[in-house]
């Protein structure tokens, strides 16, 4: 006998099924528009049961037409925001929208307390009473607030320092590894309290004491290492959404928030291991501060070149590789980068790209941007498919990148990025630096790269120079 | 200011210190250009080319600044005017007597081939770049006395050998050597007493023969140093294998200020096959190979020729001279910080007091010793970081004891919960693994779009929201309300911006 409760279930397992298809989809660039569509499929699936079942329950009149409004209102500024983003602000849209996940959590959480503990007789109260699991609720309550408010005011955040709102520098705290420690601590002693003898104004210093972590624990994180805060709060957000499923006994929920947890956590694992550092360090903060050694020892002097020469040598190479950086989508160069592939590629020169894991402010973020200028995706190579080539390589054109090609990680153990793994674009014949001044990297660590000998550096906005080295090649 | 640009005296000299085109570089400096007439004729550069370029064509020794490839001949010295500055490979190292005549003088002397070794004066270091010259010359004088291919073939009138050669020494004239002999096709190994140069000997495409040594030393100089005699010994015997292995010998040995090493003896020349060809490039200061005969080649008893010619640079003129004006110009560019046409002197930059031979009639040489370092001394590296501990690949059973310590907490973890909650945290780790598994094959390009798919389906948080909104308990449905808002911005924010991304992603 089918109810529209059983119903549901059954169309939950379906829609749990459909995002596992959606992930699985994006592993390879022919299968991923279907993987879209099977999450979009998932999704409407999920959300129809979900009314359905709302309606089964005797949702008011007024609440059925204030959660269509609502919708409808999310649905247009969703769309609005995703059909005019620059594809440079990917990475700010995308912390915001993981904000709107962590307070969406909180919320939850909240009406979860207001609906069992807050009404003690209520029928919800009684029956989770009857099962034995309270006190289990009780926590569910607490750890859903606690890491819903986290994501939130840390997507914040990092939203402002990707937007530039806010400086990007990490905030030092004296003692700020034992100001997160302590949060931690208290949380805890807070959540025992709470499943003991559950008060609204225990809540309120939860979320309260959430949203101050979250908003220390990315403020003290530097801008160049945003691409792991913002998969670690995508992480972040999973975990928040599955703490909820826990709290409503929802188990498409759980299923979810689980799934996106790990895959944040797995993409911040990877761009961890390409900084090669470890999680902790980094949430510790702190890459900047450390001393910049080596910087005050003599590196001669660097080569400045100008745009025909560099026109010059790529008209005579056979093999160019072009290593982006945060720089070229801060000048908004990938279009002139792509014509000047396109260019180059008509003079039968092969073009290909190398993208260092942790370019960019996001993980894959260059490979974003070089899509959204036609930059075809199979000349866009990772930075092992391509390190071994750069030997072979005639020319190859740094554009705004420099921690992630600074030989020293691979040549000085005192450098502060010692073993983190670069791209070896020294190797090559010739390699042409498109900067703005010789400033260091966000890792303030000096680059010898621009002081050797087959390296020349192009001073001046990456996209104008671009634009003018595609004029020589003509 | 007027630079002059002498025609060289010294019998057998092709090279010329300015070419038209670095006298148009000169110009732009601000100097005036006066050349002596055929000064490029060796070279391959008319005079008209010259005076095209805008010099004039003229007695260079009236000349401010007087630039020549070699040190003047006597009576030409004798024709400088009284605060002349004139440039040159002067070797003042080997040539105390002439450092004595320049000192005589009213004249300022620079010894261009004195530049320190560091990164900052290699735009100027004619070694170098004579160097590089000498060393392809080097395997092309090769090729020509050697009676095959130096590539392997396979061809319907049979197979052929590649040739194997041996470069002794992988200074500058030993890497362009290694890659030179390696773009012809033949097989390539080197020696070098510093054992850093392996990787740039591996990068040419040669194979890096370390004669082992405990203490094997990085050098400070730049140079190789002289080796003691336990390393003599094996040095010897690698020698002595490889002479009989190889077809092709190529010696680059040198060390400033000093005969040069032996390294090959008659009897490893003798043990070579016949045909075999030596290059020694340290012939001029006595030989890498004992019957090696400076400036001419030799044939053995056993038909192993011995090529010791000292003018390899100077054998591709054209080319030298090209450079060597580069080198010159370099120097003139950091001796004229105006561009303005004048010269000026700064003791206290190390490289214009390193290669300054006398000023104004004023002894300069020795200059004090620069501390050079092609790879950084030992004793100049930043105090030892702690190493980092290697993170030691799991052991099979560290692995295990991890799992099953896991397994405990998550069993301990489900015994005491509740049977409700049991069904819950079963799905939930079991979500987890097929998440990690479904993120792990993802294609590092898509990491943007995934980011953004998941925070869409992170979205279905709204079935949360949904579920409590309209319960007959307005504080709930306000909350709820927000919720589904924020919530459906993601929802469908997520999905449309992910299908725009993909939609860009585009094959060629």
């Amino acid at each position: 006998m089918i109810t529209i409760a059983t119903a549901a279930s059954a169309a939950y397992i379906v829609a749990a099924l459909l995002f596992i298809l959606a992930l699985d989809g994006l592993s390879h660039h022919e299968t991923a528009k279907v993987g879209n569509a099977f999450g979009i499929a998932g999704m409407s699936i999920a959300l129809a049961a979900t009314i359905a079942l709302a309606v089964d329950r005797r949702i008011e009149g007024i609440g059925l037409v204030l959660l269509l409004v609502a919708m409808l209102i999310g649905a247009a500024i969703g769309l609005w925001r995703a059909r005019v983003v620059e594809m440079t602000g990917i990475p700010e849209l995308i912390a915001l929208l993981h904000s709107f996940v962590g307070l969406a959590a909180v919320l939850v959480g909240w009406n979860g307390y207001l609906q069992v503990e807050g009404d003690p007789g209520g029928a919800e109260a009684k029956s989770l009473n009857a099962l034995g699991t309270l006190g289990i609720h009780h926590a569910e309550v607490f750890i859903g607030v606690f890491v819903g408010a986290v994501t939130f005011t840390g997507s914040i955040i990092a939203y402002l320092k990707l937007s530039a709102r806010m400086k990007s520098a990490p905030l030092v705290l004296p003692g700020k590894n034992l100001l997160n420690l302590g949060a931690l601590v208290l949380f805890v002693a807070l959540t025992v309290w709470f499943v003991i003898s559950p008060a609204l104004w225990l809540l309120v210093v939860v979320t309260l004491l959430a949203l101050a972590l979250g908003l220390h624990l990315v403020a003290s994180i530097g801008g160049g290492d945003m691409p792991v805060v913002v998969s670690m709060l995508n992480s972040y957000s999973g975990w928040a959404a599955a703490a909820s499923g826990f709290l409503l006994e929802n188990d498409l929920l759980i299923v979810t928030g689980a799934l996106v947890g790990s895959s944040g956590a797995y993409l911040s694992y990877i761009m961890c291991q390409a900084m090669n550092r470890s999680f902790l360090s980094v949430i510790a903060g702190g890459f900047g501060i450390e001393a910049a050694s080596g910087s005050q020892e003599d590196l001669g002097t660097h080569r400045e070149t100008t745009v025909d020469e560099v026109a010059d040598l790529l008209s005579s190479a056979s093999s160019v590789v072009i290593a982006p950086g945060y720089g070229m989508a801060v000048a908004q160069a990938q279009y002139g980068v792509a014509d000047l592939t396109k260019a180059l590629r008509d003079k039968g020169i092969e073009v290909r790209f190398a993208i260092h894991p942790v370019a960019g402010r996001l993980p894959g973020h260059m490979n974003v941007l070089l899509a959204e200028a036609k930059v075809p995706y199979d000349i866009v190579l990772e930075m092992d498919e391509i390190n071994d080539d750069f030997a072979d390589t005639d020319v190859v054109l740094v554009i705004g990148a420099n921690d992630t090609v600074n030989p020293a990680a691979a040549e000085d153990p005192g450098s502060p990025i010692a073993g983190m793994p670069v791209l070896r674009v020294w190797e090559a014949k010739d390699v042409i630096v498109l900067k703005r001044s010789m400033a260091s990297g966000y890792a303030g660590v000096a680059n010898p790269l621009f002081y050797r000998d087959n390296s020349a550096m192009l001073f001046g906005d990456a996209k104008d120079q671009v634009t003018a080295v595609i004029a020589g090649l003509h | 200011m007027i630079v002059g640009v002498v025609k060289e005296a010294a019998p057998g000299e092709t090279r010329v210190a300015a070419t038209p085109s670095t006298v148009r570089q000169l110009l732009d400096l601000g100097y005036d250009v006066v050349v002596e007439p055929g000064a490029g004729e060796q070279s391959s550069f008319a005079d008209q080319a010259y005076a095209d370029a805008g010099a004039r064509l003229g007695d260079p020794l009236a000349a401010d600044v007087v630039l020549g490839v070699n040190a003047l001949a006597p009576e030409q010295r004798d024709r400088l005017h009284e605060g002349a500055t004139v440039v040159g490979i002067l070797a003042p190292a080997l040539h105390p007597e002439l450092v004595d005549d320049l000192a005589r003088r009213p004249i300022t002397a620079l010894a261009l081939d004195a530049a320190p070794r560091i990164s900052r004066a290699q735009s100027l270091d004619v070694l170098s770049s004579m160097a590089n010259i000498a060393g392809y010359r080097a395997v092309v004088e090769a090729a020509h006395v050697f009676g095959r291919f130096f590539t392997g073939q396979v061809t319907a009138a049979g197979k052929v050998p590649p040739a194997k050669v041996l470069v002794c020494g992988a200074g500058v004239a030993g890497l362009a050597a290694i890659g030179t002999a390696g773009s012809l096709g033949a097989v390539v190994r080197a020696t070098d007493p510093r054992p850093e140069v392996a990787d740039q000997v591996k990068s040419l495409g040669g194979q890096y023969l370390s004669i082992e040594d405990p203490s094997a030393e990085v050098s400070a100089t730049g140079y190789a140093k002289e080796m003691g005699e336990d390393y003599k010994q094996r040095e010897a015997q690698l020698y002595a294998e490889q002479a009989a292995d190889v077809d092709i010998i190529i010696t680059t040995a040198l060390i400033p200020g000093r005969p040069a090493p032996r390294l090959i003896t008659a009897d490893m020349v003798a043990s070579m096959r016949p045909g075999s060809v030596i290059v020694d490039m340290a012939a001029a200061n006595g030989g890498n190979v004992e019957g090696s005969v400076a400036g001419e080649a030799v044939a053995t008893a056993n038909g192993v020729t011995i090529i010791g010619y000292t003018d390899l640079a100077g054998r591709l003129p054209a080319q030298a001279s090209q450079l060597y004006g580069t080198n010159l110009v370099n120097l003139m560019k950091l001796l004229t910080p105006g561009k303005d046409g004048q010269l000026v002197l700064d003791e206290d930059d190390v490289v214009q007091r390193s290669i300054m031979v006398t000023r104004d009639g004023q002894l300069r040489w020795p200059p004090p010793p620069v501390q050079v370092s092609a790879a950084p001394a030992p004793t100049a590296s930043p105090p030892p970081v702690e190493a980092t501990p290697e993170k030691a690949p799991l052991t099979p059973g560290r692995r295990l004891a991890i799992v099953l310590g896991a397994a405990l907490v998550l069993f301990v973890l489900l015994a005491i919960s509740p049977a409700a909650l049991t069904v819950h945290l079963t799905v939930f780790a079991l979500a987890i693994v097929i998440g990690y598994y479904v993120i792990r094959s993802v294609h590092h390009a898509l990491h943007t779009p995934l980011m953004s798919v998941t925070n869409a389906i992170s979205g279905i948080i709204v079935v949360g929201a949904i579920l409590q909104i309209g319960q007959r308990n307005t504080a709930i449905t306000v909350l709820a309300f927000v919720a589904i808002l924020l919530a459906s911005i993601n929802v469908f924010g997520g999905f449309a911006v992910t299908r725009r991304m993909l939609g860009m992603f585009a094959r060629s």
